[in-house]
């Protein structure tokens, strides 16, 4: 059915949207750690400000989407990871409040920087650790998810975890990289390679356990050789990004940094199609009753979800500029 | 004592639901009063609106903060602990709640960053239009939300099949007349909160003696709201119990703590229902028919009692018995200091009145306590469904869950809460106890890319405020 695919691709976006959206602002969180002077750190703080809520949102979104229109996947997946989700929750809280929180008191500000940074870090490596464990496979039975709590910890996980950690870091210093000037920014230039190394090591290991270990993944690949053009255009974006580097274009890291992410993702995507839970639910078994999916369809998919896309994207216009040249305001 | 994972679970969705609704009662009234107040500053020029703009979004920055992160818990944990629902369910709850994301919650946070940080970037005019889609995101929201728990209550317009629920007709699931009740029912709660607590504040600065001109605006804002809506609120409220006497015979025996059918009914005022006997302690009761007239508006109606609905189909009684009696107490109490407070400005002896002025103040928290009081009887009282009449809670709790499992999340939400709450009321607290000054009203626009810009004066006021004691 139509319905079902065009919500499977919905939600595919939903969590593209927001990997590219929350990846820098958390990824900045992750770098706020390793910046110390308080200036900079305003100005960082500054340069996410007016985006993070809108950008978390979009996780909102991937789970009431999930709810809605596959509520097996929302309802096998969630116990799956019972402890990391209230994990990520809990860090979820902590990090938003803390926007807030420390510009309010001097004595405690340590608390909330803190409070930003880890939930940051814990937020990036529960999302990563995730798709490791799904990579993976989780043990389904009858539609319910029938592991134990702490299935998910494997090793290989543990390191997709690590990798999802630096790949957000290296795209929020992309991102401080168009949003800045100055110092800052050249503290951001210098991050860059480091963490594009990180990542590419993270990923060729990742690459060869799979292979090692006769994951299931990789029998798609397999059979399906020219999807291989994904992670290809992925590899290309991240020479465009060291290329941008060396130039020292402020905009084309970040554009890199996103074009990779999608392409990882597109490949993560072309792995695990037609299943929703590797290897076990597809997107035909999840899929709410038409009914459900037409209603939402109807309203959600054709009319709120194109105007949601156009505000967000105002939003980031009125925003766009340099974070210091913010402040004197443009046109009014 | 094993751990029992359905109670664990239990305990830890009231407790979250329970400091998430704290905030959205009060966001809801604050962000539509914020439109206004900046409506009326485009329109009029006066600048004391621009002055109570500028001090309650500040305030507003902080709730609303503490709403969103509360709030995308809950929006995980029929998922998490409830994953037995979240299946059988999601046909119906998840498009409710998809909508709400799509047409609330993306609203609001995006124009929020508007909100908050642009008013150097944007014309007053797209500025006005921000503030208004943050007041029609709330709205929305408390839209879908309770046309969702409306479902709960009432499951219409669908039917199961293998288990399964399907929607068959959405329109009465979104228009049905349990749900027209219900939201208008929490509108007006959340309205009738905010009002309580600008009027509260303006009568603070007036016991104190300061920001008078804004204190003025604030109890004339607040309270001349509070006395319109009351009754309406008090008229809702009672055709709410009407759909409860209609579709949930089990929460209506609760509330009036009606042990057998009686024909016409009795009423009882306040008393101890004990569950053991069958009867209630201490009770002081109206003769009949005042209860067949408060619960269906007649003098010879039948009302169901306990006697002759099911052992195992009956909800806690006392819980709800009690919980109605406080909402419906703290509704009087806000018609009462509403409408004597406008009578003493009409007579122009608010301000001089200090011992009413007092009450205004303490009755900050009367709408917060009905509130939470009403969602405590409307949930408690549905026990044991979590579909009223369909599934059972004890049997929607997800299967793979173990009792150390909720346990530690429990005391994880129990401990962070606390720090989180804390801070955040302190820090409230000191917005509001600095008030509107100058320095604040001046600092804001200053510093346009400071996150939160509203907050930049807070560290003045904060600072300060450490700094007088
Ligand atoms: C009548 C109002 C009401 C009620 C009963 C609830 N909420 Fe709520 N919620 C709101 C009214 C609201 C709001 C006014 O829209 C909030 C509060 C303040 C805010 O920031 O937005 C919000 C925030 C909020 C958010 C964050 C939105 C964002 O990212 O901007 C989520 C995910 C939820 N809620 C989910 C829930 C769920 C799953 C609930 C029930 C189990 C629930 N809320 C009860
Ligand atoms: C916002 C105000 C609300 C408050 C204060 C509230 C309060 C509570 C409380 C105290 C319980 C525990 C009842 C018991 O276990 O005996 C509960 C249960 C529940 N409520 Fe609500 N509720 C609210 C809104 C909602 C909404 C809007 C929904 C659905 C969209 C909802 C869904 C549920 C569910 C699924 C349970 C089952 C868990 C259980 O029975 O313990 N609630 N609620
Ligand atoms: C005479 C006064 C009132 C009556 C007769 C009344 C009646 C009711 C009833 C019967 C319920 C339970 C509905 C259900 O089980 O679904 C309820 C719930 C509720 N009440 Fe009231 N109420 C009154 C006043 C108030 C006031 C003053 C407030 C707040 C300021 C308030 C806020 C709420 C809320 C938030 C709920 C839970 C949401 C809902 O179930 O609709 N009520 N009320």
């Amino acid at each position: 059915m139509w319905l079902v695919h065009f919500w499977a691709a919905v939600i595919a976006f939903a969590i593209l949207m927001y990997v590219v959206l929350d990846g820098f602002d958390l990824g900045v969180g992750i770098l706020f750690g390793t910046q110390t002077s308080e200036q900079h750190r305003t100005t960082m703080m500054g340069a996410i400000a007016p985006f993070w809520d809108g950008n978390e949102t979009w996780l909102v979104l991937v789970a009431a989407g999930l709810f809605a229109t596959f509520p097996m996947v929302y309802a096998i997946f969630l116990p799956a990871f019972y402890l990391p989700v209230a994990l990520m929750l809990l860090a979820i809280i902590f990090r938003g409040v803390a926007f807030e929180f420390r510009e309010r008191s001097t004595t405690m500000r340590p608390v909330w920087d803190w409070g930003f940074i880890l939930g940051s870090l814990i937020i990036a490596f529960v999302q990563g650790t995730a798709i490791g464990a799904m990579v993976q496979e989780l043990p389904v039975v009858d539609g319910r998810y029938a592991g134990g709590a702490f299935e998910w910890l494997t090793p290989f996980a543990i390191f997709c975890g690590i990798g999802a950690v630096l790949g957000y870091a290296l795209h929020g210093a992309a991102w401080l990289v168009l949003k800045t000037d100055g110092e800052l920014r050249d503290w951001a230039y210098q991050r860059l390679p480091w963490l594009l190394g990180g990542v590419v090591v993270v990923l060729v290991i990742v690459f060869v356990y799979a292979l090692a270990t006769g994951l299931h993944v990789f029998d798609r690949w397999v059979s399906h050789p020219l999807l291989l053009i994904l992670p290809l255009l992925a590899a290309a974006a991240m020479v465009g990004l060291v290329h941008g580097i060396r130039q020292r274009r402020d905009g084309q890291p970040f554009a890199m940094a996103v074009l990779s992410v999608v392409f990882s993702f597109l490949t993560l995507v072309a792995s695990f199609w037609p299943y929703m839970i590797p290897y076990t639910v597809t997107v035909e078994d999840a899929a709410s009753p038409p009914q459900s999916l037409a209603f939402f369809f109807w309203g959600g998919g054709l009319v709120v979800f194109p105007i949601i896309l156009i505000y967000t994207a105002a939003v980031f216009w009125i925003f766009r500029g340099k974070v210091g040249k913010i402040a004197q305001g443009y046109g009014t | 004592m094993s751990l029992d994972p359905l109670i664990l679970s239990r305990i830890q969705f009231g407790f979250t639901i329970s400091w998430h609704i704290i905030f959205p009662s009060f966001t809801i009234g604050l962000a539509a009063w914020l439109a206004t107040m900046e409506g009326m500053s485009l329109a009029t020029g006066n600048p004391v609106y621009r002055r109570l703009f500028d001090f309650w979004v500040k305030i507003f920055a902080v709730s609303f903060g503490m709403g969103v992160v509360t709030g995308i818990v809950m929006a995980f944990q029929f998922g998490t602990n409830w994953s037995v629902l979240a299946a059988h369910s999601g046909s119906i709850q998840g498009p409710l709640l998809g909508y709400e994301t799509l047409t609330a919650f993306i609203l609001e946070a995006t124009f929020l960053g508007v909100m908050l940080l642009g008013r150097d970037r944007v014309s007053p005019g797209v500025y006005f239009f921000a503030c208004c889609m943050v007041s029609i995101g709330t709205l929305s929201s408390s839209f879908w939300i309770l046309a969702n728990n409306s479902w709960m209550q009432v499951p219409l317009g669908g039917q199961t099949v293998d288990g399964k629920f399907v929607p068959s007709d959405w329109t009465t699931i979104i228009t049905n007349s349990v749900f027209l009740r219900r939201w208008p029912h929490m509108l007006l709660a959340a309205f009738l909160t905010t009002s309580m607590c600008v009027s509260a504040a303006g009568a603070w600065y007036v016991l104190r003696g300061i920001h008078r001109s804004e204190a003025r605006s604030m109890m004339h804002w607040g309270m001349g709201l509070a006395a319109v809506l009351i009754p309406v609120q008090l008229l809702v409220g009672h055709l709410t119990g009407r759909y409860v006497v209609e579709h949930q015979p089990s929460k209506i025996a609760a509330i009036e703590a009606r042990w057998h059918d009686e024909k016409p009914a009795s009423e009882v005022i306040i008393g101890w229902p004990d569950e053991e006997k069958r009867e209630n302690l201490f009770a002081i009761t109206l003769p009949p028919p005042w209860g067949s007239l408060v619960d269906s508006g007649s003098t010879t109606a039948a009302e169901v009692g306990f006697a002759s609905i099911p052992r195992e189909n009956w909800p806690p009684v006392a819980i709800p018995f009690f919980t109605f009696r406080i909402m419906v107490g703290m509704g009087l109490l806000i018609l009462a200091v509403s409408w004597f407070g406008n009578w003493l400005r009409f007579r122009g002896r608010l301000e001089t009145t200090r011992w009413f002025l007092w009450c205004a103040f303490l009755a900050f928290p009367t709408g917060f306590v009905a509130i939470i009081a009403g969602w405590v009887t409307a949930e408690v009282g549905r026990q044991p469904w979590i579909v009223y009449g369909v599934l059972r809670t004890a049997d929607a709790v997800t299967p793979s869950l173990t009792g150390p499992e909720a346990l530690a999340t429990l005391l994880g939400y129990v401990i962070v809460y606390a720090f989180i709450y804390g801070f955040g009321f302190s820090y409230i607290y000191r917005l509001l106890r600095e008030g509107p000054t100058e320095a604040g009203v001046r600092h804001a626009p200053a510093t346009g890319n400071r996150p939160m810009q509203a907050a930049g004066s807070a560290e003045t006021a904060t600072g300060r405020a450490a700094a007088a004691e």
